[in-house]
């Protein structure tokens, strides 16, 4: 519980960061970018289960146990990005989403 | 009474088979003659002392002789019905087990001579003891499912033999047929063998032929279109029996499995295998006699008395003497089966019984000694045609002498073997029914003028050019035939009605000089008349030929049976049946899948440009999809 901030103000902003993370991820022309708004999405998640547990369940541990999980599988799934990128990169020498196209069927 | 050592009977055999089978490249064929010799003999040996200790010491008590059987449960398919594995011993099966061992060694040894230098010499004594593995398991078997086994384990080692020059389009198409037509017949046998598991409740021979025993006394209870079901089932099983012993209308495949090697034809199709119908008719003589008054039995005896004449008929008119001689067997098996189809159960009234077995037995010697004898025709003047061969007697001495012998016995001339048997053939066809008594005496005749033409054709008559002067085979080759021309001669002066008897019991046969004497001078008129007509090279035989006309020429052509199935087969069965079904198949069942598969790829090839490469485009998809199904879940699925 913190003092003077409604659960409703913290669920705003997270709203809030997960949109921008979409909007992100729609828009943007670059892998790496792209990467960038995923990982704000989970992020806002997380802060979400973090808030969750506080104010709804205070005595209990699970939602910041499972951001701490999450954090853990994100951190995998950069690493695992990276390197796809890394490779896409040594083959067709660029990290432009539009230069992937190559790979559909 | 121990009777453990008669499975070795049948396993040294397939023990030799698999030597000479897996050793196939590795054994010198020097050697491997000599394995499937050696082999043969520790096992005739065996079966001679095991008919010895049979008949003389234990086998008889209380007046009968009785069964004995060492069975294993091998198959279990309810509480009572079982089938077992095993080994039988009564008269009929010791007899046999006399006659192939020692048909089958005089072949072994005479195959070391006919065979040599051969490429396939090891596979071909490979395939030889195969064969007698399967016929000893045939005649020792303790079941109907135990004698189907074997029954089709000597089919394929007939198979195998008679396609056993490869190379030769002719004697693979024989083999196929044998193959195929026997399998046809099988097909009868394996539905009679399941009806008789079904209403009798067991396949064991003991329980099936005990006259008190609940499978012959319940005959009548379920019947079927008239007729008791267990006599449908004997009339299948017959159908069985009568592939595999040539009996008409399945008796195509036999002239041509003389393709074969003629030691082959000797021991397979003369002598051993095509006995086996007989020797399962026989086997369940008491079945046959008892169910609904041997209405099945009668059926034996009209097919067997009608194949005898036919086969005789056209054997007068073969030019290929192999052919000739497969004809032959095939009127000996038609007397065969109508003298167990004329016979009785008890006593005295059993003679058909005891004639067919006795038949089987001389015509195994007097039958396989022709085949040999012809082999070693063959072996000389490389050819199977009448036409090549005549004067050999200068040359071949010792196989005119047999040849002369097996002719002799076969015509039914005292005091050769053939003259016994076929006597009492005839007393008990004479004594039941005398239609088939007049047909067995024509063929009589018939059988020693076809016999006495190739034996005038081929050593007397005008010398042919040969280009190599033909001379006289090897002793490995003229030893048979010496041992089988004593048998020829003195088989007949065995007992054989007082060990073998439909009863079991054994009785004194005598004689019956009238009859004798009738037969004795048909047989004589046969021999005659051949004489006439073959003995010098003369256009008489022609002339006749041509007064007969047409039907000479249907006879000679085997009275387009061949043609008369080709036509079935391939003008009706495949063009009117197969054909449109093939159709059916290829166009409708295969085209619904077919064509299934294709809308599909179709489909795809269309739809795939909706997928763009983009990930983004994707993305937007997901998440509007999740955005509609939120919003479907909060204002319509909430209320």
């Amino acid at each position: 519980m913190i003092e003077g901030i409604t659960i409703y103000e913290i669920l705003t902003l997270t709203t809030i960061l997960f949109f921008i993370g979409v909007y992100g991820f729609l828009t943007r022309r670059n892998l790496i970018s792209i990467l960038i708004s995923v990982e704000m999405i989970l992020n806002a998640s997380v802060v979400n289960f973090v808030i969750i547990n506080k104010y709804l369940y205070p005595d209990e541990l699970q939602g910041v146990l499972f951001s701490i999980f999450i954090i853990a599988v994100a951190a995998a799934e950069t690493a695992l990005a990276v390197a796809i990128i890394i490779n896409l990169y040594r083959q067709i020498s660029s990290v432009e989403v539009k230069d992937t196209e190559v790979m559909k069927y | 009474m121990n009777i453990g050592y008669i499975i070795l009977i049948p396993l040294i055999p397939l023990v030799v088979f698999l030597v000479l089978g897996i050793f196939n490249q590795k054994i010198k064929p020097s050697v491997s003659g000599y394995v499937g010799v050696f082999g043969l003999l520790v096992s005739a040996a065996l079966s001679l002392y095991a008919a010895y200790q049979y008949f003389f010491v234990f086998g008889k008590t209380d007046g009968f002789y009785q069964t004995f059987s060492e069975k294993t449960v091998w198959m279990n398919f309810t509480e009572i019905l079982h089938i077992d594995m095993g080994i039988l011993v009564d008269p009929i099966s010791v007899m046999m087990l006399v006659v192939v061992s020692v048909v089958s060694l005089m072949v072994h040894i005479y195959s070391r001579g006919y065979m040599k230098g051969d490429d396939g010499y090891t596979k071909f004594f490979a395939f030889l003891s195969l064969f007698t593995f399967s016929m000893y398991g045939l005649v020792l078997a303790t079941n109907l499912f135990q004698i189907y086994i074997f029954w089709e384990l000597v089919g394929v080692s007939s198979y195998l033999l008679i396609g056993y020059y490869y190379t030769k389009t002719t004697a693979i198409a024989a083999a196929k047929k044998a193959f195929i037509v026997t399998r046809f017949a099988d097909f009868g046998f394996l539905i009679g063998i399941l009806i008789i598991g079904y209403y009798t409740g067991t396949f064991d021979f003991e329980t099936l032929n005990n006259p008190e025993g609940s499978a012959i006394l319940n005959w009548a209870v379920t019947s079927f279109m008239g007729l008791s079901v267990i006599t449908w089932a004997l009339i299948l099983i017959f159908i069985g029996g009568a592939g595999k012993s040539a009996m008409f209308p399945f008796h195509i495949w036999l002239p041509d499995a003389m393709e074969g090697p003629t030691p082959v034809s000797a021991l397979i199709h003369a002598a051993t295998m095509v006995v086996a119908g007989i020797f399962l008719v026989a086997r369940l003589f008491p079945m046959f006699y008892f169910v609904e008054n041997g209405f099945a039995l009668n059926i034996v005896a009209y097919v067997g008395a009608f194949s005898a004449l036919f086969a005789a008929i056209i054997a007068i008119t073969q030019n290929d003497i192999k052919r000739v001689l497969a004809f032959s067997t095939m009127s000996q098996l038609g007397y065969m089966m109508l003298a167990l189809g004329v016979s009785g159960y008890e006593g005295h009234d059993g003679v058909g019984y005891m004639a067919s077995m006795f038949h089987l037995f001389t015509h195994a010697m007097f039958k396989a000694l022709l085949f040999l004898g012809a082999g070693s025709v063959i072996h000389a003047v490389h050819s199977n045609f009448l036409k090549d061969m005549g004067g050999l007697r200068k040359y071949m001495p010792i196989t005119n002498i047999t040849f002369l012998i097996a002719a002799l016995a076969i015509s039914g001339v005292p005091p050769f073997a053939g003259f016994w048997s076929k006597d009492e053939i005839l007393v008990a066809a004479y004594d039941q029914n005398k239609l088939i008594y007049y047909i067995g005496v024509f063929v009589a005749g018939l059988t020693a003028f076809y016999m006495f033409r190739i034996y005038f054709g081929i050593f007397w008559g005008k010398e042919k050019y040969y280009e190599h002067k033909p001379k006289e085979s090897p002793l490995s080759m003229t030893f048979p035939l010496m041992v089988l021309a004593f048998l020829s001669i003195t088989a007949g002066f065995i007992p054989f009605s007082e060990f073998i008897s439909a009863d079991k019991a054994g009785f004194e046969a005598h004689l019956n000089y009238p009859l004798a004497a009738i037969a004795t001078l048909v047989g004589v008129m046969g021999i005659m008349l051949a004489w006439v007509f073959y003995k010098k090279e003369s256009s008489l035989s022609d002339r006749y030929a041509n007064a007969l006309g047409p039907f000479y020429k249907w006879a000679s052509d085997k009275f387009y049976f061949d043609e008369i199935y080709m036509f079935i087969t391939k003008k009706i069965l495949f063009k009117r049946v197969s054909e449109p079904i093939a159709k059916f198949d290829r166009n409708y069942v295969d085209g619904t899948m077919v064509g299934i598969g294709n809308k599909t790829v179709l489909t795809s090839e269309k739809i795939k440009g909706l997928q763009s490469g983009k990930v983004q485009d994707y993305a937007f998809a997901f998440i509007a999809g999740a955005v509609i199904i939120g919003l479907v879940f909060i204002y319509l699925l909430t209320s």
